[in-house]
C-alpha cells in the first residue's frame, strides 16, 4: 500500500470504526480515538514531503491498478508541486479541527468526529486522484459527511443551510460529470487525466468542457456571482464544519481549475481568461465592500472568503508564473488562516453563544491571550506582510501588474478593503471598554484551545515569514502547467 | 417425445413448481401463527432454485428447450438468481409485517409469492411470445391477489380492484400487439419474428402498429409515464410487504421481457422503439421526480421515485442502436449492459428503502409516513445508516452503486455520439438533480430532524430480519466501491445475447 493510499484511507477507517462501535455514553474514549485517528493521518502524509523531489513536474508516489475495468477507471493516485501541500494541509486541519471540537460537541459524537474523519480521507482522495472518475467519486463523496455536519450539528436554520450547500453543488458537478463522460469517449475510453491534458480538441468542445468544469468548480469556489451559498452555509455550520469548509473543501475547486479546466481547454480558458479575471476582480472588490457592512462575525469572514479566494481565480487566469503560484500559495495561507478565524469565532461563540458584532467589545480586557492571537489571524486576514496573508496575494498583484496594470491596480486596492473590514470587526469586538456582562464574566483561553491557536500561529508566522518551502515544492510543476497551457490544442 | 435438454432447461422451474404445490399442501397442517414451517419451506426452496440458476449462469450456455420455446443464457439465469434472492429477501423483511396484519391467516402470501416467481420465471425465459405472455399473466394474477390479501381493507381492496383493471388492460394491449406481429411474420417464436423483419419481407406498418401496443404494453410494466397511474396507488394501497413483492423483482422480470422482445425479436424496428421509448423515458423522468417532490406518504413517493428510476432504464435501452449506423455489437453491449445493471442495483436499493418501511411498522402503525422516519438515527443508527444508503444510492451519488448505475447509461447516451442524446443525458442529469431533492429530504428528516413523542422508542426487530437489512445496505456501500465484478456479470450477459441475435 502507497503512502497516498495511507494518507486517505488511515482516517477513513477510523471514522467507520467509529461509526460502527461508538457510543455516546463513552463520549471520552470517542474523542481520544479520533484524536489518534487524525493525528496517525496527520503523521503518514508528513513521509510524502520528505520524499518528494524537487525540480520536477512529473507524478510522485504514484499508485495504478485497474478498479472498474469495464470502464477503463483506474485506482490511479500520485502528487505534484501543486497538490502535495494540499495532502498535508487537510491531514493538519482535520487535526485542528478533532481538538477544537473536544467540548463543543456533546451529542452523537462519534458521527462528528468521524464524518470529519471520512471527509479528510475523501478531501485527500480529491487531491490525490489521477483518474478522471475516482475524482469525480471522491469530489461528489465530500457532499455526504459534509451535508450531515451541516445538518445534524448546525444552528437554528441549518436545514436550508444544508440542503443550499449540497444541491448548489450537486448541479454544478453533475454537468462536470457529462464533460467526464464526454472526454472519456473522445480520448478512446480512458479516464486518464494526464492523458486528456495531451488530448487535441476543437474549439467549440473547448469551450463546452471549459464551462462545464466553469459550473462544478466556480460553484465550489465560489466565484461571484454563485458564491450566495457560502455565507448561509457558514452562518449555520458547526465551528468545525466551517472551519473545513473554508480551509479545505473550497480548495477543491480551485484545484480544479489547475487540474482540468487549465490543461484540459488551453485555448478556450485564454479566450474566457477576460471573463474569469472580471468575475475575480468583483469577488475582490465588491465581495469586500459587502463584507464591511456584516453585522454576524462568521458572515463577515465567509464573504472575506470569497474574496480572498477571488484573489486565487485571478492569479490562475493570468498565465504568468507568478500569478499561478502565488494563487495556489493564497490558497495555502487561507487555508490556514480562514480555519484560525472561523476556531477565534467559535472560540467566543462558545462562551457567548452570539456571532452579532455587536454582542461583543471590550474582548481584549477579559480574554488577553485570545485577543493577541485572534489579532494576528486579523492582521493575516489582510495580508499585513511577515504573515502567510501577504506572500500569496503580493504575489498574484504583481502577476497581475506584470499582465496588465490596472488589474494589478485594481486587485491592489481590494487589500486596503481587506484589512478595512478585518480591522474594523475586530475594533468593535476586541478593543474599547467592556460593553456588556456577558463581556465581563468571559474567561481566558484554556490549554486546549491555546493549543490550536498556537499551532495555527506557528504555521501562519512561519509560511510568512520563510515561504521558500512551499514555493519551491511548486515551481518544477507551475512552469510546466504554464508551458503546457501556452501551447494551443487547436490543429 | 421431449428431450432431455429440454427438461434440463426447465429444471429449476419444475422444482420451483412443485415445491409450491408441496408448500401449499404441507401448509395445510402449519398451526403455528407465524408459519415457520412454511416459511422455512420457502426459503430452502428459493435457496436451491437460486443456486440452480446460478450454476447455469456460472456454465455460460445458451441454449433452448421445447422446440425454442424456452431459452436458457446467462442473462436469464442470472435475472431468474436475483429475482429468487430477492424474494428471499422480501419474505424476510415482509413476514413479521405480515404475521402482525393477519396475513399469515393461511398460507398463501408464501405460494402466491412463489407462483409468483414462477410466472417471472416464464417471463425471463420465454422466448416465443405466448410463453411470455403466459409468464406475465401469471405473475400478474398472483400479484392482484397478493395486494387482495388484506380482503377487510378498503384501501388494499381499492387498490387492487384498480391494479386488476388496468393490469388487464395492458395485458390485453400486449397482446393485441403480439398478435399483429403474428399476422405480419407468421410466427410466434423470437428468432423466426426477428429474421422475418430483418429481411424486410414484412409490411413496415404492420409492423410499427403492433410495436405501439407491446411498447404501451411493456412501458404499463414498468411503470413508464404515461402509463404509470396505477403504480402510485398500488403501491401506496397494498400491505407494504405486497410493494415489496411488486416492486423488487417483478422489474427484473420486465426488463427481461424488454430484452426478449424489443432486443432479441425486433432489433431491427429499434429506430422506431427507440423514438418511443424517448418519449416515455423522458415523460418518466419529469413527471416522476416533479410528483415525488409533492409527497409525503413514503411509500408514493418511493412509488414515483421508481417511475423516474424506470425513465433512466429506458434511457440505457434507447441507446442501443444509432440511427444511420449498422447495428454495433460494442455499442448496444454497453447499453444493454447498462440497463441490466441499472435494474439491479435499483431492485437491491429499493430492497433497503422498502425493508426500513417494514421493519419500522408496529402492530396498528404502518410507519409509512415521511414524518414516521424522525429521528431514525437517535431510535436505531443502523436503521437510519441504511436507509440513508439506500436514498444516497437512488439519488445517485458516489460512492454508492446507484451512481453507476447512472454513469453505464449516461455513457451509453453520450459515446453514442449524436447531439440528441447528448442533450437527452443532460437532461437526465438535470432530472436527477430534482431527485435528489427529495431523497436528501428523507436523510434530512432521519438524521436532522428530532423523533416524534409517540414514536421515539428504539426499534426492535427479529435477528433474521436485521441481520438481513445489514448485509443489504453493506452491499449498496460495497457494490458502489467494488462495482467491476457486477458491470462485467451484466456486459457477459449481454454479450451472449447480442452475439447470438437472429440465430
Amino acid at each position: 500500500m502507497g503512502l497516498l493510499s495511507l494518507a486517505i484511507w488511515t482516517p477513513i477507517i477510523f471514522g467507520v470504526v467509529l461509526l460502527a462501535f461508538g457510543r455516546d455514553d463513552q463520549a471520552r474514549m470517542v474523542r481520544w480515538i479520533a484524536l489518534i485517528g487524525a493525528l496517525v493521518s496527520f503523521l503518514v502524509t508528513l513521509p510524502l514531503y520528505e520524499g518528494f523531489q524537487l525540480g520536477t513536474s512529473a507524478m510522485q508516489f504514484v499508485e495504478k491498478q485497474g478498479w472498474i475495468q469495464r470502464f477503463n477507471v483506474n485506482y490511479h493516485l500520485g502528487v505534484d508541486g501543486i497538490s502535495l501541500w494540499f495532502v498535508l494541509l487537510t491531514a493538519f486541519i482535520n487535526v485542528i479541527v478533532v481538538i477544537a471540537s473536544w467540548e463543543s460537541i456533546t451529542t452523537r459524537v462519534n458521527q462528528y468526529m468521524a464524518s470529519f474523519l471520512i471527509l479528510s480521507g475523501l478531501m485527500i482522495g480529491v487531491f490525490a486522484a489521477l483518474d478522471g472518475m475516482l475524482f469525480y467519486v471522491f469530489f461528489e463523496a465530500t457532499l455526504i459527511p459534509m451535508y450531515l455536519i451541516i445538518g445534524i450539528w448546525g444552528g437554528p436554520n441549518k436545514i436550508y443551510a444544508a440542503f443550499k450547500f449540497f444541491l448548489y453543488t450537486l448541479l454544478g458537478s453533475l454537468l462536470m460529470l457529462v464533460a467526464l463522460i464526454f472526454l472519456y469517449n473522445k480520448s478512446g475510453g480512458s479516464f486518464d487525466i494526464l492523458a486528456w491534458h495531451q488530448l487535441p480538441l476543437t474549439g467549440t468542445a473547448q469551450t463546452l468542457l471549459f464551462f462545464s468544469f466553469f459550473a462544478a468548480f466556480a460553484v465550489k469556489v465560489p466565484m461571484w456571482p454563485v458564491h450566495t451559498w457560502l455565507p448561509d452555509v457558514h452562518v449555520e455550520a458547526p465551528t468545525g464544519g466551517s472551519a473545513v469548509l473554508a480551509a479545505i473543501m473550497l480548495k477543491l475547486g480551485a484545484y480544479g481549475f489547475l487540474r482540468f479546466s487549465l490543461p484540459i481547454a488551453p485555448d478556450a480558458s485564454h479566450d474566457w481568461a477576460w471573463l474569469m479575471v472580471a468575475l475575480s476582480l468583483i469577488a475582490v472588490i465588491y465581495v469586500g465592500l459587502v463584507a464591511m457592512v456584516q453585522q454576524d462575525m462568521k458572515k463577515l469572514v465567509a464573504y472575506s472568503s470569497v474574496a480572498h479566494m477571488g484573489f486565487v481565480t485571478l492569479g490562475f487566469f493570468l498565465f504568468n508564473d507568478l500569478g499561478v503560484a502565488g494563487g495556489i500559495v493564497q490558497m495555502i495561507a487561507h487555508g490556514f488562516v480562514s480555519a484560525a478565524m472561523f476556531l477565534s469565532i467559535g472560540v467566543l461563540y462558545d462562551r457567548v453563544h452570539s456571532r452579532e458584532i455587536a454582542s461583543y467589545g471590550g474582548v481584549v480586557n477579559t480574554m488577553p491571550k485570545f485577543a493577541a492571537f485572534a489579532l494576528l489571524f486579523s492582521m493575516a486576514n489582510c495580508g499585513l506582510p511577515a504573515t502567510a496573508g501577504f506572500v500569496g496575494e503580493w504575489m498574484v498583484i504583481l502577476g497581475a501588474v506584470k499582465a496588465n496594470f490596472w488589474i494589478g491596480g485594481a486587485a491592489a486596492s481590494a487589500l486596503i478593503f481587506g484589512a478595512a473590514y478585518t480591522l474594523w470587526m475586530y475594533k468593535r469586538v476586541y478593543l474599547g471598554p467592556v460593553t456588556n456582562d456577558k463581556v465581563k464574566v468571559l474567561t481566558d483561553i484554556n490549554s486546549r484551545e491555546f493549543l490550536i491557536m498556537a499551532l495555527l500561529a506557528v504555521a501562519v508566522l512561519y509560511m510568512g515569514l520563510y515561504p521558500k518551502p512551499f514555493t519551491d515544492v511548486m515551481n518544477a510543476s507551475v512552469a510546466d502547467l504554464l508551458k503546457h497551457v501556452a501551447l494551443s490544442k487547436l490543429n | 417425445m421431449i428431450d432431455k435438454l429440454s427438461w434440463i432447461a426447465v429444471y429449476p422451474e419444475l422444482v420451483l413448481l412443485i415445491m409450491a404445490c408441496v408448500i401449499a399442501l404441507v401448509d395445510l397442517g402449519v398451526k403455528t401463527p407465524g408459519r415457520t414451517l412454511t416459511y422455512l419451506l420457502s426459503m430452502m426452496t428459493l435457496a436451491v432454485v437460486a443456486a440452480m440458476e446460478a450454476s447455469y449462469a456460472l456454465g455460460g450456455q445458451t441454449f433452448y428447450g421445447f422446440g425454442n420455446m424456452v431459452v436458457v443464457d446467462p442473462m436469464g439465469s442470472w435475472l431468474k438468481c436475483f429475482s429468487s434472492i430477492t424474494l428471499m429477501v422480501t419474505v424476510v423483511y415482509g413476514r413479521p409485517y405480515a404475521a402482525g396484519r393477519d396475513m399469515l391467516r393461511g398460507g398463501e402470501f408464501f405460494t402466491l409469492s412463489l407462483f409468483a416467481l414462477l410466472g417471472m420465471f416464464v417471463m425471463i425465459s420465454g422466448h416465443n411470445f405466448l410463453v411470455l405472455y403466459m409468464g406475465l399473466e401469471l405473475m400478474t394474477l398472483c400479484s392482484y391477489a397478493l395486494v387482495a390479501l388484506r380482503r377487510d381493507d378498503a384501501r388494499a381492496t381499492e387498490a387492487a380492484m384498480k391494479y386488476f383493471v388496468l393490469g388487464a388492460l395492458a395485458s390485453g394491449f400486449l397482446l393485441y400487439g403480439l398478435s399483429m406481429l403474428y399476422g405480419a411474420t407468421g410466427s410466434l417464436d423470437i428468432n423466426e419474428v426477428f429474421k422475418a423483419i430483418a429481411d424486410r419481407q414484412v409490411k413496415h406498418q404492420v409492423l410499427v402498429f403492433g410495436l405501439v401496443f407491446i411498447v404501451a404494453g411493456l412501458a404499463f410494466k414498468l411503470g413508464a409515464v404515461p402509463f404509470h397511474m396505477w403504480l402510485p396507488d398500488v403501491y401506496h394501497g397494498a400491505p407494504t410487504a405486497v410493494t415489496l413483492i411488486i416492486g423488487g423483482a417483478p422489474q427484473l422480470a420486465a426488463f427481461a421481457m424488454c430484452i426478449r422482445l424489443l432486443v432479441e425479436g425486433l432489433l431491427p424496428l429499434a429506430l422506431d422503439w427507440q423514438q418511443m421509448l424517448v418519449l416515455l423515458a423522458i415523460g418518466s423522468l419529469l413527471i416522476g421526480n416533479l410528483a415525488a417532490v409533492a409527497q409525503t406518504n413514503l411509500k408514493r413517493m418511493l412509488a414515483f421515485s421508481t417511475i423516474s428510476q424506470m425513465g433512466f432504464l429506458l434511457l440505457g435501452l434507447l441507446a442501443g442502436v444509432v440511427s444511420g449506423n449498422p447495428i454495433n455489437p460494442l455499442t448496444t453491449e454497453s447499453a444493454y449492459g447498462a440497463a441490466m445493471f441499472y435494474a439491479l442495483t435499483y431492485v437491491l436499493t429499493t430492497l433497503g428503502a422498502f425493508g426500513i418501511i417494514l421493519l419500522l411498522a408496529r402492530a396498528g402503525h404502518e410507519s409509512e409516513e415521511i414524518v414516521d422516519l424522525a429521528g431514525l438515527n437517535q431510535r436505531s443508527p443502523l436503521y437510519a445508516g441504511v436507509m440513508a444508503m439506500a436514498m444516497f444510492s437512488l439519488a445517485g451519488l458516489p460512492p454508492m452503486v446507484g451512481f453507476y448505475a447512472k454513469l453505464g447509461v449516461l455513457q451509453a447516451l453520450i459515446s453514442s455520439g449524436q447531439t440528441s442524446y447528448v442533450m437527452l443525458a443532460v437532461f437526465a442529469v438535470m432530472m436527477s438533480l430534482i431527485g435528489a431533492f427529495y431523497y436528501l429530504r428523507i436523510v434530512k428528516v432521519m438524521y436532522f430532524d428530532a423523533p416524534l413523542s409517540h414514536n421515539a422508542q428504539p426499534v426492535s426487530a427479529p435477528a433474521d430480519a436485521r441481520i438481513v437489512l445489514a448485509i443489504n445496505g453493506a452491499l449498496i456501500l460495497a457494490l458502489g466501491i467494488f462495482p467491476s465484478g457486477l458491470m462485467t456479470l451484466c456486459a457477459q450477459s449481454i454479450k451472449s445475447i447480442v452475439t447470438s441475435l437472429g440465430s
